[in-house]
């Protein structure tokens, strides 16, 4: 049981994780699709 | 000014006298001419007034609208910049209906500013194709599966009941999972039945949730949703690639596994069938959820990372060269895909995948819980019963005790 409640976090952690990847890879909507000159921020 | 006025005036009156028309010549409820049938020669192929009529009422009566084979007018789009040694149009080498054919049957060169490669892309018809199938069959369909599964497993359990442990217990047990297989079990179990319940919201939203709670309260569910499912799909991926480094070897097939399955693995009649650390069934399940998983994460990813992976021209195209499509019957899968096509193929092999999958899930988690006794404390605590052990997993068993009872080996805790 501590092993599955132990897996179930880390899924959280990676989750989390995975967040802040995307949020740092480039891959938004905006930057892939608009070119910076037409954003404000 | 004055011209666009005039412009408005000029297409707004056909418009309206084409509602006139329509209601002259069919009254509601009267029958619309077969669309196919008709004689276009004098529109040269395009819509006439008798198909615009039948479009209006099967609209007014809520039906399909008729399809119209416009081949010819997708073949007669000119082109941009044709020769001026050509017969001149207003644009110079083509002329305007050729110029808007070409933008809705996207066969035109299109240059823009915008980036992205979906940008030239105007018009694509398999936007509704895929709307209609994502919002009738795939949630039918799907959802049909899923409750006749749980309403087959509800059915085994009442005819079979629960599998006992029929033997008497001996109070020892065995390790069947160390702890870095139990993590890397619920791990891709864990965030598996998340992604479920998220996918499932996602596809039945519209339909099951606003309809109960009103859109205010869909919107943060979906957003929630939303991020659960793009965001656990990577402890899933985690998982499943721990799962198959793990216990692959374990899941190769051999000559015991087709004893099981002819004994239909013992399910019904008295007695038990030898298997050694995984049975056939449980293989089966093992490999379901390696393939099944690998082409999840897959069209998933190809999902999250819109118009970046795309891979079902590129499938298509060697589906056709092995002649796989042909041999069931449907012609050659089209491999000239727009990058929209290329995502909606995505979802379509998603949804497909996933309800597939949970399907089958869901009997493994009914045989792993309720409906065997003894089978949860292998993931649970890792330990089994050795009695457990020596009904469901003999050659296992067997061999995992005779290493524990060699002279010279410490007794197991
Ligand atoms: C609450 C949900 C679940 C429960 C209670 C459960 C329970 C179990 C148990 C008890 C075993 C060990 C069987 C044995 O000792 O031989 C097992 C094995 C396994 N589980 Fe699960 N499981 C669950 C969900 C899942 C999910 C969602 C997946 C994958 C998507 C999964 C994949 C596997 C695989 C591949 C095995 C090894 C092969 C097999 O025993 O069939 N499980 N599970």
């Amino acid at each position: 049981m501590k092993t599955m409640f132990a897996a179930f976090a880390s899924a959280l952690l990676i989750a989390v994780i995975a967040q802040v990847a995307y949020d740092n890879a480039g891959f938004s909507s905006a930057e892939r699709q608009a070119a910076s000159s037409v954003r404000l921020n | 000014m004055i011209r666009a006025f005039l412009f408005l005036i000029a297409f707004t009156l056909p418009a309206m006298a084409q509602e006139g028309v329509s209601v002259d010549v069919i009254p509601p409820g009267g029958t619309a001419p077969d669309v196919q049938s008709l004689d276009r020669s004098a529109t040269g192929g395009a819509p006439t007034l008798a198909d615009i009529m039948a479009r209006q009422q099967a609209q007014r009566e809520g039906q399909d609208q008729p399809v119209l084979n416009d081949a010819s007018r997708a073949a007669d789009t000119g082109g941009i910049g044709l020769p001026i040694t050509d017969d001149l149009g207003t644009l110079g080498g083509a002329s305007d209906p050729e110029l808007w054919r070409g933008i809705r049957f996207n066969s035109i060169p299109i240059t823009t500013q915008q980036r992205g490669p979906a940008a030239t892309v105007l018009i694509q018809d398999g936007g509704m194709t895929w709307l209609k199938w994502r919002a009738g069959p795939l949630r039918i369909w799907g959802g049909i599966l899923l409750l006749v599964t749980l309403a087959l497993l509800a059915l085994f359990f009442v005819i079979r009941g629960r599998i006992r442990i029929e033997g008497p217990r001996t109070g020892r047990t065995l390790l069947r999972f160390k702890t870095y297989e139990r993590f890397g079990h619920w791990l891709t179990a864990g965030s598996f039945i998340a992604l479920a319940i998220t996918g499932l919201l996602v596809l039945f939203g519209r339909i099951a949730f606003i309809p109960l709670f009103g859109a205010e309260g869909w919107a943060p569910v979906a957003i929630a949703s939303k991020w659960v499912h793009n965001n656990i799909s990577w402890a899933f991926m985690i998982g499943l690639v721990m799962i198959f480094f793990m216990w692959v070897l374990q899941n190769i097939p051999n000559k015991d596994d087709l004893i099981w399955l002819a004994r239909g693995g013992g399910i019904f009649g008295k007695g038990h069938v030898p298997a050694r650390k995984f049975n056939a069934g449980q293989k089966i399940i093992f490999w379901i959820v390696i393939l099944g998983g690998a082409s999840l994460s897959v069209s998933g990813l190809s999902m999250l990372f819109p118009f970046e992976l795309p891979m079902f021209a590129s499938t298509f195209g060697l589906l056709n060269d092995w002649g796989l499509p042909q041999l069931v019957g449907l012609g050659p899968l089209p491999i000239d895909l727009t990058p929209q096509e290329e995502m909606q193929y995505s979802q379509i092999w998603h949804g497909i995948v996933a309800f597939g999958m949970t399907a089958v899930i869901f009997a493994h988690i009914y045989l792993g819980s309720v409906g065997m006794e003894g089978a949860y404390d292998a993931m649970g605590k890792g330990e089994v019963e050795e009695q457990w052990a020596v009904e469901h997993h003999s050659i296992w068993a067997e061999k995992i005790m005779a290493e524990r009872d060699r002279p010279g080996n410490a007794p197991a805790e």
